[in-house]
């Protein structure tokens, strides 16, 4: 087929502008806007410039645009250590221990300063059951950093009030970007409705010298060139065919507007990756996808299937698992827990059920014993508050789901249900880019460090958040920390490469040519036919994302086929795969919303794609419950306990792949 | 669960500068009908019912209705969102009306100072754990 390119003969060319900077933070979600905070200052005292971009508004954008209910990660009375174990055991074995450790250390100081700035935090209150942020301030509790106890659901996890976590969280990256430029005299160094499409090589062929982005409110297109990048953006969502296929598209379990753009950036740039065969697939309530952590760990509530019976229990489910995943079964993480429910769900079991009403019974009874009928009533009430807030802080349409179906969780139990696949980096999965380590943590391999925390193998290239590798659970609170850690580290690169100068390998009209393309395609065709969503010499975006989620699902181990694939399977969906990447040199796009869609999906071909030729690489089922390898359904330590990375080089289209020891570090 | 907007409500945020649900989806959802001076949701297959655009309109004109896959009709989720606190109303199917209220700040919006008494970057230890503001913990 003939390729398209953009000569401005039937679209109009945008303004383009430059912006120089010393570091760019790409993203505004939790990751970016700790970056922004920790590098500020230390910009502050240099000089350097410090710029953020982000897709959306930042007090709500990324994975916390519409609040929280728990911040999952506060190490506190624990060990980080600990915190090491724990994520590995969910992670079925491999990690990079050196960076989990590290996150552990400094996590707690971003918890911290969430609080200083407003976000509410349960505390304990004295007679042993939780209060809100307002009835804690108002009984003079402690603040965490001054030992205040929060209400622990788990070992690592604490409540919030945190319908406005990423508005105070926001509002404390804004006004640091905003001395930033107090002190360096820039016009702007906060862009919002600014999308980053692609990494332009340095003529040195080494460095990004440029991140391209064009906005989504007027015609202008933007090349932000920088000494250092962080890539603090999210993990890829709409990748597979989703289980609600009409409206109920949007509501995704993480959120809908993470497309892998941090993921297709590094790639571009020929940063490599680590674990991308990693996925994750929630178990959550069936189609609002509200959370479950705070039925399960605070409210003690069992998942049963319809007959009652603990599935995870179920000595032929349990037997068979452990003789095909070994001791890793036996840890019982999120993996062999969704393998289980699975078991359970193919024998006709289901609908698998949240024993709600039985949680609430036994808790209910507890508090009338211990305060009495009167105040135990009393808590009753706030306990049922709790239980809705859990979803109204983050899964609203979850809340609005049980009005409509008359589910009053003290009286009927609801139904769970693994979801389509997500690939993401900070939450429980792990997927994303190779990056150095610390470096100073006793026990670590060579191949773990060279040089700058969080520095992908790209120099000046940093990652924080959802798109570092080999490193999960972070949640929300360690993407912020680790996007500080990403900054500061970022701060002391371009301080040793102070002499660098970018100089991006194509102009700035190649530029606009590449990022207006869809425009002129649609333009030049668009008269052709008589309804112009149907022509033959073009793609818009929802095709080219219907066709991305096809062939994921059927052929890379989506729910269609109950998460499995295969060899063969894997290589024919990368046949097809191959030819719609080759298409989105056809996408058409006939405004600015739907030329941000055609790149987001683009973003999303380029993560599949990783995904799907890391999950043919890995010849063993690492991750029961999330895919299996019917060819090797299995784990194989002998063969396969390591870290599996690759490289994309995007001028050639071709792939490296190997494998990288794994060690460990914490007994 | 899309947003909607209700025609008789918005009034295009005309006083302002940009309409505020244009400015808050994160997704780039909202438009504005420049005819008819009016918002609508350009894409309800791709809204992930955040409801910030719900709880940012100046004239309370956005709603949101369950999404057609799989939400019966007849409920309704109304925000109110103050400066220090949300209120939910929640009707069911039923008719049973649940109401909530949470806290959400426990400083005044704009109030951050986020290097106040906060220590100088110490550049001697740029290269090693820990953030401006602290050491990181040693286990």
């Amino acid at each position: 087929m003939e390729k398209e390119t953009c000569t401005f003969s039937y679209c109009k060319k945008p303004e383009v502008t430059e912006v120089d900077c010393d570091l760019l933070i790409m993203g505004g979600g939790m990751a970016g806007c700790g970056a922004a905070f920790e590098a500020c200052r230390w910009a502050n005292a240099k000089g350097l410039k410090v710029v953020l971009v982000d897709k959306a508004a930042t007090d709500r954008s990324g994975a916390v645009a519409m609040g929280l209910s728990a911040i999952n990660t506060y190490v506190g009375e624990n060990k980080c250590a600990d915190y090491v174990k724990y994520v590995r055991n969910d992670l079925m074995g491999i990690i990079r221990e050196d960076l989990v450790f590290d996150l552990g250390r400094h996590v707690d100081d971003s918890v911290q300063l969430f609080e200083e700035w407003g976000l509410p935090i349960w505390k304990k209150g004295d007679d042993g059951f939780s209060m809100d942020g307002h009835q804690a301030r108002e009984a003079g509790k402690a603040a965490l950093k001054d030992g205040g106890t929060p209400v622990r659901t788990g070992k690592w996890q604490i409540m919030i009030n945190g319908e406005s976590y990423k508005v105070v969280v926001a509002e404390a990256a804004k006004k640091a970007l905003q001395t930033n430029r107090e002190k360096t005299g820039m016009a702007q160094n906060h862009f919002e409705r600014v999308f980053i499409v692609k990494a332009v090589m340095d003529t040195n062929g080494k460095n990004v010298a440029a991140a391209i982005g064009f906005s989504t409110r007027e015609n202008k297109i933007y090349s932000f060139k920088a000494k250092a990048m962080i890539c603090a953006t999210a993990g890829a969502v709409n990748c597979f065919r989703p289980r609600s296929v009409g409206e109920g598209m949007g509501r995704t379990w993480y959120p809908v507007f993470s497309c892998g753009s941090g993921y297709a950036f590094g790639m571009q740039a020929g940063a490599e990756l680590t674990l991308m065969e990693n996925r994750f697939v929630p178990a959550r309530f069936k189609d609002g996808y509200g959370p479950v952590g705070a039925w399960f760990l605070f409210f003690k509530a069992k998942a049963t299937d319809s007959y009652g019976e603990d599935y995870c229990a179920n000595k032929e489910y349990f037997d068979d698992a452990v003789a095909r995943y070994g001791d890793y079964a036996k840890g019982l993480g999120t993996a062999i827990r969704n393998h289980l429910m699975m078991r359970a769900m193919k024998d006709g079991k289901g609908p698998i059920l949240m024993q709600t009403p039985a949680a609430m019974e036994t808790i209910a009874k507890n508090m009338k014993e211990k305060l009495g009928d009167k105040e135990g009533t009393k808590k009753i009430k706030h306990l049922e508050a709790e239980a809705w807030e859990d979803f109204l802080d983050m899964a609203i349409g979850q809340a609005s789901l049980w009005a409509a179906r008359n589910i009053e969780p003290d009286k009927v139990p609801s139904e769970i249900m693994p979801t389509e696949p997500y690939l993401l980096g900070s939450h429980a999965g792990c997927a994303g880019f190779w990056v150095s380590g610390p470096g100073d943590l006793p026990g670590t391999p060579e191949h773990y460090t060279w040089g700058y925390n969080r520095m992908s193998t790209v120099p000046g290239l940093f990652m924080a958040g959802d798109v570092v590798g080999a490193s999960g659970h972070k949640f929300s609170s360690g993407s912020h920390a680790e996007g500080r850690m990403a900054a500061k580290a970022a701060i002391a690169y371009i301080l040793d490469n102070a002499d660098y100068k970018p100089a991006p390998k194509l102009s700035l009209d190649e530029i606009a040519a590449e990022l207006y393309l869809p425009f002129e395609v649609y333009e030049k065709y668009k008269t052709y036919t008589t309804a112009p969503e149907i022509n033959p010499n073009y793609i818009g975006p929802k095709a080219l994302q219907a066709r991305l989620m096809k062939i994921s699902d059927e052929y890379f181990g989506g729910v269609s086929t109950w998460y499995m694939t295969s060899k063969t399977m894997l290589e024919e969906g990368l046949r097809q795969l191959e030819m719609l990447k080759e298409d989105a040199n056809k996408m058409a796009a006939s405004n600015l919303h739907e030329l941000l869609r055609c790149f987001e999906n683009y973003h999303r071909i380029l993560s599949v794609e990783a995904h799907a030729r890391h999950i043919l690489f890995r010849e063993e089922s690492r991750y029961p419950g999330y895919y299996y390898r019917g060819d090797f359904n299995k784990i194989d330590d002998a063969n396969w306990k390591c870290f599996t990375n690759s490289k994309y080089n995007a001028e050639t289209n071709t792939w490296e792949f190997k494998k990288v020891p794994y060690v460990q570090m914490y007994a | 669960m899309p947003s909607f907007v209700i025609t008789e409500k918005c009034d295009g945020c005309k006083a302002q500068d940009k309409t505020a649900c244009q400015y808050i989806c994160p997704h780039d959802l909202m438009a504005l009908d420049r005819e008819k001076m009016k918002a609508y949701n350009q894409e309800p297959e791709q809204c992930w019912e955040c409801f910030n655009c719900v709880k940012i309109c100046p004239q309370q004109a956005i709603e949101v209705r369950g999404y057609s896959d799989f939400v019966p009709l007849g409920s309704q989720t109304i925000p109110l969102r103050g400066t220090d606190s949300i209120m939910w109303t929640i009707k069911f199917r039923s008719g049973l009306t649940k109401r909530f209220k949470f806290p959400i700040r426990t400083t005044v919006e704009g109030s951050v100072d986020p290097y106040a008494g906060k220590p100088e970057p110490d550049f001697a230890t740029i290269k090693q754990p820990g953030f401006f503001t602290a050491p990181a913990r040693k286990e």
